[in-house]
């Protein structure tokens, strides 16, 4: 797919220059919750072009970095047992937990190993049979359906040695949690991508009909997200609160329901810890107690997961939120920094405070 | 040679080894210095100043689309070399070789080491060999050094960038980096990328002929651009700005870049040039480079300024800036 129209200096530039020439006689905040938008703003420099009265916030938009300090120490504790060979995303492999990282572990000897899909963990489990395979599955809507075709293939194969920890989570929910609570301030929302892609727009309706709040689904170019905060920017301008969808060539309103119905066999709702927001009702995904053959927490009995601690100065949480900028968190760029992290949202490809450190001047001590 | 496999023994300085040397190194290498197989080469030189360069070669895959580990090996020391403004000469050459390594392989390798050794124009005069048990390395390990000569009066540095100067970029940016990850396990995607692997001493010699004031050459290797405009930034103090709408770089490059979420600044490269010139020699060094072998794709992407001292910024397609930030760590793929 030829993508060069989406980057169109011309379009974009007629674009910027509509946003700049708005008056709407207020402040407007915009949060996204999308990793791959925190990025692709941050990469496009779209902040120095945007007008005074309009603030771009990003919000929990990174799966790895919502993932409670438990979970990443629970999959530390798995990887830790001798008959384990536990699989992940790369990005997990750096966050840090209570007391350690995948990576550390893994240099410390556990068998811990990249993979690029479940489909390769499953492909792992099959070829070394005498291994226990735990894919540690980490991710929004978008990564789920991967996730639930693998452990049916796994089923079919009548594998005995594949289980999957699931750290899943499911966006829509959340957002209904940061618009009640009091300390987070957002006007309007530039929905998921490829969550959306999946889900459809109806899981989002809530926000405009319960909460008077607009959202518009947007793709990742940076005309694509151009044209979210300009049909955002109108809809507050006047009055309206609409999803919309601006990322006509990547979601159909129903979303794919080939994906939901392979979700729903598989795994259901229970509530989920999002770091620094706490238990959100209904928003993790368990495997269901058919496949609890699957389920890498049922599997190995009791594991010991230490108490999580969490790290004293340690702003994720409040940066997840959009209620701080990472470069306003004390720890910014001195104690942590990509090198050496002390939160995920500097380690993770798609945190905020990552993308704020690698792509702009804020808050860095001077060379 | 009787075995097709690498033992122990052919590490050992016996007649096994001698057997190695003798029909596979010298014959592959033919070089009379070699040949004679004293310890030391002792060789002509008449230049100002001598410039030294070694680097280790640890490339996995060893063989891929373009190149292998040979190539590799040869290229990335001459260009050190050349960077200093001076002409690669010589080279020493040291193998570790894992036990059971195929002998096949080692003789492809060393043809590769001697072609492109002929096409840099230096020659390859010295060597050594170890081998390792099996596990004890990964195949093959090589190391190159590199000696060149300096004319009088030629001094070249990272820390002589000055506010005004361009940045020139010899080609397409990421070649090398992509075409690894391609034939990593896993990332088979279909592209027809090769590494870009060549010996850049005619480009530089040619551009410091037409442009006798460049501050100084670099090849933006492991950490890409961003590695070498921040390294030039911070040792010159000075600020580099990059105007990504002139930087050259494949379709195929740039989609598999953004596949696996590289930025494209940071993949290495093993046959580019960045140069760093004043202006008013720029359009001649761009011509130099573009009429130079492996200059074809040469553009201008860049100036530098005085401030903010130390920071690499990229100006995108819309007029707006971020910063190029330097690799950290090893690059991972994306979640989601």
């Amino acid at each position: 797919m030829d993508l060069s129209g989406f980057r169109d200096p011309e379009i974009a530039r007629g674009l910027i220059d509509a946003i700049n020439s708005a008056e709407p006689g207020r402040e407007i905040k915009l949060m996204e919750v999308c990793g791959t938008h925190t990025v692709s703003i941050a990469k496009n420099g779209l902040r120095g072009v945007m007008p005074e009265w309009l603030t771009l916030l990003s919000g929990p938009g990174c799966p790895v970095c919502v993932t409670a300090n438990h979970d990443i120490d629970t999959a530390i504790a798995i990887a830790q047992r001798p008959d384990v060979t536990l699989t992940t995303f790369g990005d997990m492999m750096k966050v840090p937990g209570s007391y350690s990282s995948l990576t550390r572990e893994k240099a410390e000897g556990r068998d811990v190993r990249i993979v690029y899909s479940p489909l390769d963990a499953l492909a792992l489990a099959a070829k070394e049979p005498e291994r226990q395979v735990v894919f540690v599955a980490v991710g929004f809507e978008t990564t789920v359906p991967l996730i639930a075709a693998a452990i049916l293939r796994a089923q079919e194969a009548g594998l005995t040695n594949f289980s999957v920890f699931s750290s899943h989570k499911t966006v829509p929910a959340a957002l209904g949690a940061l618009v009640n609570d009091p300390d987070v301030k957002v006007d309007a929302f530039i929905l998921p991508g490829h969550v959306s892609t999946i889900i459809g727009l109806e899981p989002y309706r809530f926000l405009a009909e319960e909460y008077h709040v607009p959202g518009v689904i947007a793709g990742f170019e940076p005309i694509d997200i151009l044209q979210a905060i300009w049909m955002l920017v109108q809809q507050l301008m006047e009055g309206r609160a609409e999803i919309e969808i601006g990322y006509r060539r990547g979601v159909e309103p129903q979303g794919n329901v080939t994906a939901q119905h392979m979700v729903e066999q598989v795994f259901q709702p229970c509530d989920a810890d999002w770091r620094g927001i706490g238990v959100i009702p209904g928003t993790g995904l368990e495997l269901r107690e058919e496949y609890a053959a699957f389920d890498a927490t049922k599997r190995f009995g009791t594991i010991d997961v230490p108490e999580p601690k969490e790290i004293k100065g340690c702003q994720c949480g409040d940066v997840l939120r959009g209620i701080v900028l990472p470069f306003e968190c004390k720890l910014f760029a001195r104690a942590c920094t990509p090198e050496h992290p002390v939160g995920p949202c500097m380690v993770s490809s798609e945190g905020s405070c990552a993308a704020y450190y690698r792509y702009t001047d804020y808050g860095k001590p001077d060379a | 040679m009787r075995s097709d496999r690498i033992l122990l023994a052919h590490g050992s300085g016996g007649t096994m080894m001698r057997e190695l040397i003798d029909e596979v190194f010298v014959e592959e290498f033919a070089e009379d210095a070699l040949k004679r197989l004293d310890d030391a080469a002792s060789l002509e030189f008449s230049g100002d100043r001598l410039a030294f360069s070694t680097d280790t070669y640890v490339v996995n895959p060893i063989f891929f689309p373009g190149g292998d580990i040979g190539r590799l090996a040869v290229c990335g020391t001459v260009n050190d070399v050349a960077t200093s403004g001076a002409t690669p000469l010589y080279l020493s050459v040291g193998f570790v070789l894992e036990e059971g390594f195929l002998v096949e392989d080692l003789r492809t390798i060393l043809h590769s080491m001697r072609d492109a050794a002929r096409e840099a124009g230096v020659h390859i005069v010295t060597g050594d060999t170890k081998v390792v048990g099996k596990g004890h390395a990964d195949g093959i390990f090589i190391n190159t050094a590199g000696v060149g000569a300096l004319p009088a009066g030629r001094d070249l540095s990272g820390s002589y960038c000055r506010p005004g100067d361009k940045v020139l970029l010899s080609g397409t940016l990421g070649d090398h980096g992509i075409a690894i990850v391609s034939i990593r396990e896993g990332l088979e995607f279909s592209t027809d990328i090769q590494t870009d692997a060549a010996p850049l001493n005619a480009l530089v010699a040619a551009v410091i002929e037409a442009a006798p004031d460049t501050r100084c050459f670099r090849d933006p290797t492991r950490g890409g651009m961003a590695s070498t405009l921040n390294e030039l930034a911070a040792a010159s103090g000075v600020s580099i700005t990059v105007d990504e709408t002139l930087v050259p770089v494949d379709p195929q490059v740039r989609g598999a870049s953004e596949m696996l979420g590289y930025d494209v600044f940071q993949v290495a490269n093993e046959g580019k040039m960045i140069a760093i010139v004043p202006a008013e020699q720029a359009d001649a060094a761009l011509a130099a480079m573009k009429a130079a072998p492996y200059g074809d794709n040469a553009a201008i992407v860049g100036e530098v300024a005085e401030s903010p001292s130390g920071k690499v910024y990229v100006r995108t397609a819309f007029g707006a800036t971020r910063v190029m930030d330097m690799l950290v760590g090893e690059q991972l793929p994306r979640i989601c």
